[in-house]
């Protein structure tokens, strides 16, 4: 394996996508939270069936994957070339392209558009990109208002929230809890609402159509952009993302560079792959593709935020830069075992679960979250379930090796002084047999059969598993008096 | 150094790392669907005829689309019927639409109404481009007898007429059939309004139009 030093060529990635807390004491903190594991297990199981199903139903899926994955690589290794040719061809139909550094950057960029557009509101389709940029907030410090108009991510907007999952932001509640954020914060909406799902809804809809058809400026992002034709395109299923499309007069769209795809023929696989691995549906409800301005229909000012934050220091890695193939479908969160226990706000980045673990560390380096690559017990359902066959499992160990690179060049690490120690035991029967009477004094800490908690520097082991109680006598004690025993 | 130059400059300095053994654009006939075609996914379907059709409207009932049958000789007494049986009133239509509508419904042609206006609205009829029978989509592509975006979204009820010659059978015959329309802003519609938000489980009508009905005219 080539190992990768280092990040000779950008700068990190700011915004949403660092941990505050290393992910095992943050994943303690939800597996604590029985309610959350109800959510996320009873959701999980559902979509996990339903994609099972449609992929099912398709003979040539592993061709698609195939497909899928090509163009991907194929779009990396010319980048530069994609988006040059979707800006010229965005430009020809009468948009505006900008480029933005960084997550600073964009929502500069975004901010100015808005108060050229004389708007003092925006409404905003479900993004990811503007998610991790943290638009909203820098919305708010201009004194702009972000109306988040997908259900889940106005469920997490109304709820002082975080989004903790790709697709469904709000996955981490029930319909119980959805109804109380509503009726608590809406202040339009009846008391007597119920937890029925259509009900709840229903509420969402009447909330947001005035909204809709008074704003005059929109911003989403972009599941594809085709560098060949200048095409956009976002895929959802409420409408609301057709309502921000295509009423407002001005449509502001931020996108990571990594989105551009090169041809029209392309759409043929993702609009395949995309919807049955994301909510398990033969295709979406709704997917809208616009191509700069349509005079007399939608947006008549239509602008394009490229957004790199990080993404060319995913790119400078060989290896890592496949975690850019990503196409945010959620497949990876919804069939992981680790995911599913402990929910995305543990991965402390707006992109949880195994694909997260593997993007947010080259977004900002690995040191700013080196506990993620070690999220994961590199089970494989992930590389299975990815439409795009992103080989996350090997990423995983493939960020650990350039973590543990990046790491010898600093300190020795516990588990080298460990070795090494235990190397000088090992070397004489004297101490062996010391070490041993030593260790049983292990069953003092013992509860049930097992030692859940070990003193430093040991303690790094029991924090993730319980260590086996050392026997009341050794093995060769007990050949011994076997052997007295039998009198032989 | 505008961010346009530095972000096009970091991604050809993280790429020179790599030898570029990925053909670029305009090699291999400058179609990356067709480099991939190694992999072979289907391109032609293998359904026609009547049980295209069936496929189809089984297909968009299965995700609550309300589905007519119809001829060129029935199709005003479908429409009619559709129309009576929610109430239409008042109707909208784009302007270069060509279908008999009943005479019990005041018909507005679109002139660039206000999206308030088209939520006064009781239905739209459009025509469509294209119908996908393996995923129950139908696409609009702005064409006169579909109109401008806004008016397929804002009535809370769209009929669509799909003639049979529209229809095909797998997603790559739609996108090779819509390469002309591609500048165009199309949309995609596979059954009403829907959301998967709550507890991941399908519920139908949030803003999108809450009903949709097609005839299909063979």
């Amino acid at each position: 394996m080539s190992t990768f030093l280092g990040l000779p060529t950008a700068p990190a990635g700011v915004g949403h996508l660092r941990q505050t807390e290393p992910f095992p004491r943050a994943a303690r903190r939800a597996l604590a939270d029985t309610q959350l594991r109800r959510n996320l297990g009873k959701a999980t199981g559902h979509i996990r069936a339903k994609r099972a199903a449609v992929v099912a139903e398709l003979p040539d899926w592993e061709e698609l994957r195939a497909a899928g994955q090509a163009i991907k690589a194929r779009t990396m290794a010319h980048l530069d070339l994609y988006l040059d040719q979707l800006e010229a061809a965005v430009q020809a139909r009468g948009g505006t392209v900008h480029w933005a550094r960084d997550a600073t950057e964009a929502n500069a960029i975004v901010t100015r558009l808005v108060h050229h557009a004389g708007a003092d509101e925006v409404v905003k389709v479900k993004s990811l990109a503007t998610d991790e940029i943290g638009l909203n907030d820098a919305l708010a410090a201009a004194g702009i208002a972000a109306y988040e108009t997908d259900l889940a991510e106005l469920i997490v907007q109304l709820g002082h929230d975080r989004p903790s999952h790709i697709l469904v932001p709000a996955i981490h509640r029930n319909r119980a809890e959805i109804r109380d954020i509503f009726v608590r914060e809406m202040g339009d909406v009846d008391p007597a609402l119920t937890d029925d799902p259509a009900a709840l809804a229903e509420a969402a809809r009447r909330h947001l159509r005035r909204k809709f058809l008074s704003a005059t400026v929109g911003i989403s992002g972009a599941n594809f952009a085709i560098a060949e034709t200048g095409t956009l395109c976002v895929v959802e299923s409420e409408g609301n993302g057709r309502m921000c499309l295509t009423l407002p007069e001005t449509l502001i769209t931020v996108m990571g560079i990594e989105k551009v795809i090169p041809t029209w023929a392309d759409l043929s696989v993702f609009l395949q792959l995309l919807p049955r691995s994301s909510t398990g549906e033969r295709m979406n409800p709704y997917t809208s593709m616009w191509t700069g301005v349509t005079p007399g229909d939608g947006p008549q000012a239509v602008h394009l935020v490229l957004l790199d934050n990080g993404r060319t220091a995913a790119l400078a890695d060989p290896v890592g830069r496949e975690a850019l193939h990503c196409i945010r479908c959620s497949a990876c969160l919804n069939v992981c075992p680790v995911y599913e226990r402990t929910g995305g706000h543990a991965y402390g980045s707006v992109y949880p679960g195994p694909i997260g673990a593997v993007l947010s560390p080259q977004l900002t380096g690995v040191e700013d979250n080196a506990s993620l690559p070690y999220a994961s017990s590199l089970c494989g359902a992930c590389y299975e379930a990815c439409p795009v066959k992103i080989d996350i499992p090997s990423l995983l160990v493939h960020l650990r090796a350039r973590h543990v690179e990046e790491r010898r060049r600093l300190v020795p690490s516990a588990e080298a002084v460990t070795m090494a120690a235990a190397s000088w035991v090992m070397a004489s029967p004297g101490r062996f047999a010391a070490a041993q009477a030593t260790g049983r004094a292990g069953r003092l800490l013992s509860r049930r059969g097992a030692i859940s908690r070990l003193p430093p520097p040991l303690a790094a082991w029991t924090g993730a598993r319980d260590a086996p109680v050392p026997p009341a006598q050794t093995f060769r004690q007990w050949w011994a008096s076997r052997e007295k025993g039998n009198g032989a | 150094m505008t961010g346009r130059t530095e972000v096009l400059r970091r991604i050809r300095l993280a790429l020179s790392n790599s030898a570029g053994s990925e053909p670029g654009p305009g090699e291999n006939g400058g179609s990356t669907a067709g480099a991939a075609r190694a992999d072979s996914y289907r391109l032609h379907g293998d359904v026609t005829g009547a049980a295209l059709l069936d496929l189809l409207a089984s297909r968009l009932t299965d995700y609550r689309a309300l589905v007519r049958r119809a001829t060129a000789a029935t199709l005003a007494d479908e429409i009619s019927a559709a129309l009576a049986r929610r109430g239409v009133r008042t109707v909208v239509v784009p302007p270069g639409l060509n279908v008999p509508l009943p005479t019990f419904a005041a018909v507005t042609v679109d002139d660039g109404q206000s999206a308030a206006d088209l939520d006064a609205f009781d239905v739209v009829v459009t025509a469509a481009a294209v119908a996908i029978a393996e995923t129950g989509t139908i696409v609009l592509d702005g064409a006169p007898d579909q109109g401008r975006r806004a008016i397929s979204l804002v009535p809370d009820y769209h009929l669509c007429i799909v003639t049979s010659g529209q229809v095909v059978h797998l997603v790559p015959e739609a996108i090779q059939r819509l390469a002309d329309s591609a500048g165009r802003p199309l949309t995609w519609i596979s059954g009403p309004s829907a959301t998967s938000d709550i507890e991941l489980e399908r519920v139908e009508g949030v803003h999108g139009p809450r009903t949709l009905e097609v005839i299909l005219v063979t």
